[in-house]
């Protein structure tokens, strides 16, 4: 991986602002009023090669790791956009990548490296289990050459807006296996042709301009060859993608938190009450200060969740935190702007309402606040699991 | 055909520019500079070139500090194939700016020079004309459109009142205006890929060209401050204030 100073890191930034500045606030503000998708903003990230950072160059991509890819979706929030239309495929793409099989990796990272195909949804939550993800009640049964999916799912995003997704059913039934994290399998699902066909969705509206879904499986007939990696293991081959995952929020959310900061301080040096900038009353400048720390703080632990990933080791702790210390540090910094623009942090053509809602949504998902806490004290401070 | 282009690393045009305490100058510290945007149409306007077979090979060109390395970079990145760096920390006139690119054509030979009309920091609008001078090619300033056939080019200028279009033999000099074209950004593979291209540094020495200046900087200022504007009641108020205080009609 690079160093974070690296030449390397300093030219994506510089090359992802380059792009970002096409997109303008004005952009996303349009797209948020509409409740649209950035469809222009996402084919210019695919055309300039951004989302297939990843896919290894022989097939079409720049093979970096997960600390060049997390730079890029830092640069597009720290711009004012929301990379949560796009940081599906980086995370998913990890997931191909390592587990998929040759034939797999062949035939679709090409696809995904032009464009031509967008892998930009996962599916894992069910609407009866939450983070209790052992416990999915989605089945996949084999039948000769196909797997018959059967369950629901809840809170699949981007679906509108993929080609494919990753699916975590379970194959062997949770009576059947010795432990709770075996029996489960991962499949890449094609949309375009199992959408009407088995699979139903229902998009939810919500909150924040994040497209999701619920989707319900009715007997959908997967191809045998849709298995990503071995039967039985997809629990673990989810666990590892989702490490990248919430490296990559946690990157996303550090760069709210520089736009959120810079936003505050320049309004509070501009705006001028009782004859001196507002700035220079501490009660206006201290919470900015505090946001600027902990996000610096944060951005120290992603850069270890960055190495540890690209470098082969288990970066789960890493990752957490890096993602409970980004959230809460954005969530932060855009508490102290909204409240560093008192009125006019509500007017929409400020933009801090929008970057204010989107960055709230990181102390829920992909995972909440409390379940990164339970995790850190059961495993690596090894106290009694609290659920 | 080898097309050169020159480039220049500026502050960057979202900058507000602060001038030093000793009005010796323009504060740099701290401020992120970035390629001309004249020149950014530069290069575009020669990989457009490239792209149509026109131009066999992009060589591009910076006059300045080490640093300048990174919109050379930038450069590469956007589809330039080598690049050339005449290293100088000084902070040079126009005249010799056109002096050592003057040097370079000769190395290089190339039959078309594509440069920024003018550069956003000092907007002198010089270099182009004077390196046309120096190299005894024809001139084509503030361009709008380029089209090469054969052994000319034909260059559509920006002037006041209208466009005019003049044919230049090649080897010729065009300087580019903001409505030549739409840079492109760099692509991911692209930037990666610059990091290979081959990047020359020279010294004006090296070219043989004396750089010494005849001017000297006696004192920078930022502008006056714009005071507010005021609201009139009237037109007959209007005209009063445009004639007797603006003194504009």
């Amino acid at each position: 991986m690079s160093h974070r100073n690296s030449e390397d890191i300093k030219s994506i930034r510089e090359g992802v602002r380059a792009l970002c500045a096409e997109f303008d606030a004005a952009y996303w503000r349009k797209i948020d009023e509409e409740k649209g998708f950035p469809e222009a903003f996402v084919s210019a990230m695919t055309q300039a090669g951004w989302l297939s950072a990843m896919i290894p160059e022989e097939y079409g991509g720049s093979g970096l790791g997960l600390a060049e890819a997390s730079v890029i979706l830092e640069e597009v929030n720290y711009c004012g956009g929301n990379s949560g239309t796009i940081h599906g495929q980086m995370y998913n793409m990890f997931t191909l990548l390592r587990h998929g099989s040759d034939a797999q990796k062949t035939y679709y990272l090409p696809k995904l490296a032009s464009g031509e195909l967008r892998l930009q949804s996962m599916g894992v939550t069910e609407p009866t289990t939450g983070t209790d993800t052992t416990k999915i009640k989605t089945t996949a049964v084999r039948r000769g050459d196909k797997y018959v999916i059967n369950g629901q799912k809840v809170w699949i995003s981007r679906i509108q807006h993929s080609d494919l997704m990753i699916l975590l059913a379970r194959t062997t039934p949770l009576a059947e296996v010795k432990k709770k994290s075996e029996g489960m399998s991962i499949f890449l699902v094609d949309l375009r042709e199992t959408i009407g066909k088995g699979l139903t969705v229902q998009p939810i509206a919500n909150m924040v301009n994040h497209e999701t879904n619920e989707l319900f499986f009715d007997n959908l007939e997967l191809p045998a060859d849709s298995l990503i990696g071995e039967e039985g293991k997809g629990f673990r081959y989810i666990l590892d993608g989702l490490n990248a995952e919430r490296t990559l929020i946690a990157a996303e959310c550090i760069g709210d938190g520089r736009w959120f900061t810079e936003k505050s301080s320049a309004y509070a040096r501009d705006r001028v009450v009782f004859g001196r900038p507002i700035g220079q009353n501490q009660g206006v400048q201290f919470p900015i200060a505090e946001a600027h720390i902990e996000i610096e703080a944060a951005d120290l632990m992603r850069w270890r969740a960055c190495e540890e990933y690209d470098s082969g080791i288990n970066a789960g702790a890493s990752a957490n935190m890096a993602k409970y210390l980004a959230a809460k540090a954005s969530w932060e910094a855009a508490n102290a702007c909204l409240q560093t623009h008192g009125g006019f942090g509500f007017a929409c053509e400020y933009d801090v309402e929008r970057k204010f809602r989107e960055t709230r949504l990181y102390q829920v998902a992909p995972i909440s606040t409390n379940l990164i806490l339970s995790y850190v004290a059961e495993h690596l401070l090894e106290l009694p699991r609290s659920f | 055909m080898r097309v050169l282009v020159s480039i220049k690393r500026v502050v960057d045009y979202n900058v507000k520019i602060r001038v030093k305490a000793d009005n010796s100058g323009v504060d740099l510290a701290n401020v992120k500079m970035s390629m001309n945007p004249f020149c950014e149409i530069a290069v575009e306007e020669a990989v457009r070139l490239k792209e149509k077979g026109v131009a066999t090979e992009i060589v591009v060109v910076s006059v300045g500090p080490s640093t300048a390395q990174e919109q050379l970079r930038t450069a590469l990145a956007l589809g330039a194939d080598r690049a050339i760096l005449v290293e100088s920390a000084e902070d040079l006139t126009s005249l010799a700016v056109a002096k050592l690119l003057k040097a370079v054509v000769d190395k290089e030979q190339p039959q078309l020079v594509i440069l920024g009309k003018q550069a956003i920091d000092s907007d002198n609008n010089q270099t182009g004309q004077m390196l046309a001078a120096l190299s005894g090619y024809g001139q084509g300033t503030f361009a709008s459109k380029v089209e090469v056939s054969g052994d000319s080019v034909a260059v559509t200028r920006e002037i006041d009142g209208g466009a005019q279009t003049v044919s230049l033999k090649l080897p010729a000099i065009v300087t580019t205006d903001l409505r030549l074209n739409e840079p492109r950004y760099a692509s991911l593979p692209n930037i990666m890929k610059a990091k290979k291209k081959p990047l020359e540094v020279l010294t004006p020495d090296a070219l043989g060209v004396s750089t010494a200046s005849t001017n000297k900087t006696v004192k920078v200022e930022a502008p006056a401050a714009r005071s507010a504007g005021i609201k009139v009641k009237s037109v007959a108020e209007l005209v009063e204030k445009l004639k007797n205080e603006a003194k504009v009609i």
